[in-house]
């Protein structure tokens, strides 16, 4: 019952998220490994949609938006991409030593028009791109806002770098105060997020460890970012680590949304590896 | 220019200070000798463990002195497993390249190794207070990391030591 819950709540959220696909559950990009070495190395990365983390047993996640970065900023190929039932996977060769980063950015118009007296929702998939063709002959009344989602997990060969963490201003992004790639259990990280490139006060950060089938307790922790845009994140224990941040909802049940003004939708999903001290 | 100058100045003190108190009191120590005992474990799959030492300083960086690895493979495939050696390479490792000169060395079989390193070796170029770390990390095995204190200059003789309980046996220091 709980987890049915939990489910309808996230997909009411990812309802609204237009560039989201349309299933609910956690996303996940999951690394064979987040610290590297080695000449000739790669990292393979599986990812899927589902509750229990890091388990797949829903969805794939779709890998049209994924790419990776060199820590030089230069785009490298997705390899041996292979979607499957529960899952997809395809491998990155870290042809470069530094801080790669590996990401499903997805940006999307969502709001709403008015036509024959009824006020309409947009598509889902519209875009600033699209927009025009989608609206239909007559509409007026058009009012848009972006949505923005972004899922990225890093990988470090050798020393940790930090050229990749340019913001690029839109939606929500990790600007490292503590490396992700530099996490070890007993210490305390501070992450500080930014929303379209700036400071994100008040937004909620969900940290959910690893393992859940074999535990009783689900063990999130809640966090919300500061003035600055930032968290303190203390880990309990050596692990992997899911980290979602979203724009809070105003309002409160569906109902609202419906009839309420479009509003700025961001979300954010990461996946940390903390060491054994 | 001027932190440069300084620095050859503290050296220059350094140096007559040394030379002046030899006479008075015994020389100061030069080599420290470590002992190393890697255990025999009766598993179905041994691997010679991967071995890392370094000399550390409250608020200075570590200072890698021998890695172990299997640095003989063809594309320098061994180093794919130094990230397992994981507070060394926290410190040390990830900003190294290898082989890395010096420090490099070849795996060693269960029993106790004596190796030597000069004061240059260790970085431990300011009197003071260090700490010798040692961690051995062993394919389809376990992972231990000891620790020693010693200050330098260090007396003659005997230093100090640790033992471990898994992957590493005694480990102690020495001075001369």
């Amino acid at each position: 019952m709980k987890k049915h819950i939990i489910g309808f709540a996230a997909t009411a959220v990812l309802a609204v998220l237009a560039a989201v696909p349309a299933s609910a559950h956690r996303q996940w990009l999951l690394p064979s490994s987040t610290i590297v070495s080695g000449d000739d190395v790669w990292v393979t990365v599986d990812a899927a949609v589902s509750n229990d983390l890091f388990y797949f047993e829903h969805q794939p996640l779709r890998l049209n938006a994924v790419k990776a970065w060199a820590p030089d900023g230069s785009e490298a190929p997705i390899e041996n991409a292979s979607t499957g039932r529960y899952r997809s996977t395809f491998d990155v060769h870290l042809t470069q030593r530094g801080t790669w980063r590996i990401a499903s950015v997805s940006d999307g118009l969502m709001g709403s028009y008015d036509l024959g007296g009824k006020t309409e929702r947009l598509p889902r998939g519209t875009t600033g791109a699209n927009l025009a063709e989608r609206l239909p002959a007559g509409a007026t009344n058009v009012k848009t806002v972006e949505s923005n989602s972004r899922n990225e997990i890093f990988v470090t060969v050798g020393e940790p770098t930090t050229g990749l963490f340019t913001p690029t201003g839109k939606g929500i992004e990790l600007a490292p105060v503590t490396h992700p790639n530099d996490l070890f259990a007993g210490e305390t990280a501070i992450f500080q997020f930014l929303l379209d490139g700036k400071p994100a006060a008040g937004l909620p950060v969900t940290v959910i460890p690893g393992g859940i089938r074999y535990r009783d307790q689900l063990g999130q922790i809640d966090l919300t970012t500061d003035a600055e845009g930032k968290v303190d994140v203390t880990w309990p224990e050596a692990g992997l680590y899911w980290l979602n941040v979203t724009t809070p909802r105003a309002g409160g049940d569906e109902g609202a949304a419906e009839t309420a003004e479009p509003q700025r939708r961001a979300s954010y999903v990461t996946t940390l590896e903390v060491m054994a001290p | 220019m001027q932190p440069l100058s300084r620095a050859a100045l503290t050296g220059l003190t350094l140096g007559l200070s040394g030379t002046l108190a030899a006479p008075l009191l015994a020389a100061e120590p030069a080599t420290m000798d470590v002992t190393v005992t890697i255990p025999r474990l009766k598993v179905a799959e041994y691997h010679r463990p991967y071995v890392a030492i370094w000399v550390e300083k409250a608020g200075g960086a570590a200072k890698s002195v021998a890695i172990w690895y299997d640095y003989d493979m063809k594309n320098n495939e061994g180093t794919k497993w130094l990230r397992d050696v994981r507070q060394w390479w926290r410190v040390s490792g990830r900003s190294l390249r290898f082989p890395a000169d010096g420090i490099t060395g070849a795996t060693r079989a269960p029993g106790t190794h004596k190796i030597s390193f000069s004061r240059a070796q260790l970085g431990a170029l300011a009197p003071g207070q260090y700490i010798l770390a040692i961690e051995a990390a062993r394919e389809v095995g376990g992972r231990e990391l000891l620790r020693i204190p010693f200050s330098w200059p260090g007396k003659a003789g005997a230093g100090g030591r640790a033992v471990g309980k898994a992957e590493l046996g005694a480990v102690s220091i020495s001075f001369r």
